[in-house]
């Protein structure tokens, strides 16, 4: 087997990996996390629910796969209000 | 852009050795899926070494361990043979694009389907079990 050659040691532990990211203004976001600088977080194919109890919502993108509304996304800084790995 | 394809024939050839099909453009597509019959498990391959490079381990362990196997085997990369991917991907219904990812067909539905989330972060050991769960209920 090949070893999976294209890793980035240069990133943080979640880079590449998809997550849920809550936002102060209720907004809901999904998708990989790139990395995170002083203008916030970095996130590619993101799929966003902009208020309400996200728990159906992400149900379904766990059934189906998050759609790539968002190629990618800023989350400001002051806008970011946690993450955890999302499956 | 594609990368070399001196880079990533042996992320192809971790599949081919198990007997994996490779589906290279539109027509090796619609050959395969367009009137499909039967279960067909298709890998979306992908260079991404945290999750690929354990989900092609997985698909082996998979295939080594299983009583209940898909009829056929096929895989397609993402991000180098493009038209090929989006035409696979077409044949995935609602499912939405990741890769690495894998979806199990049945009379040319999708019957399951493992996304890239599914398979970030754990090892090939754990994505065998998936694949084989998914085994056990489709292809028997």
């Amino acid at each position: 087997m090949s070893d999976g050659i294209l890793k980035h040691h240069d990133r943080d532990e979640l880079h590449g990996i998809t997550v849920v990211v809550s936002g102060k203004s209720g907004r809901t976001y999904v998708g990989r996390w790139h990395e995170r600088q002083a203008r916030g977080v970095v996130m590619r194919d993101v799929a966003v629910l902009e208020s309400g109890d996200p728990a159906d919502w992400l149900a379904k993108l766990a059934r189906f796969g998050v759609p790539p509304e968002h190629r990618m996304l800023v989350v400001p800084e002051d806008e970011f209000g946690g993450v955890r790995r999302f499956g | 852009m594609p990368y070399p394809e001196l880079m990533v024939r042996p992320m192809r050839e971790d599949l081919t050795r198990l007997g994996v099909k490779e589906l290279k453009t539109v027509e090796d597509v619609d050959a395969a899926l367009g009137d499909q019959q039967g279960t067909a498990l298709v890998f979306v391959n992908s260079v991404c070494g945290c999750a690929a490079g354990a989900a092609r381990p997985g698909l082996m362990m998979a295939l080594e361990q299983g009583a209940a196997k898909p009829d056929a085997l096929y895989t397609v990369f993402a991000g180098q043979d493009l038209d090929a991917t989006s035409r696979a991907r077409s044949y995935f219904g609602e499912y939405q694009p990741s890769s690495p990812s894998v979806a199990l067909m049945k009379d040319g539905e999708v019957v399951a389907f493992m996304h890239r989330h599914q398979i970030e972060g754990r090892g090939p050991d754990q994505i065998a079990q998936g694949l084989l769960a998914m085994f056990e209920a489709h292809c028997r």
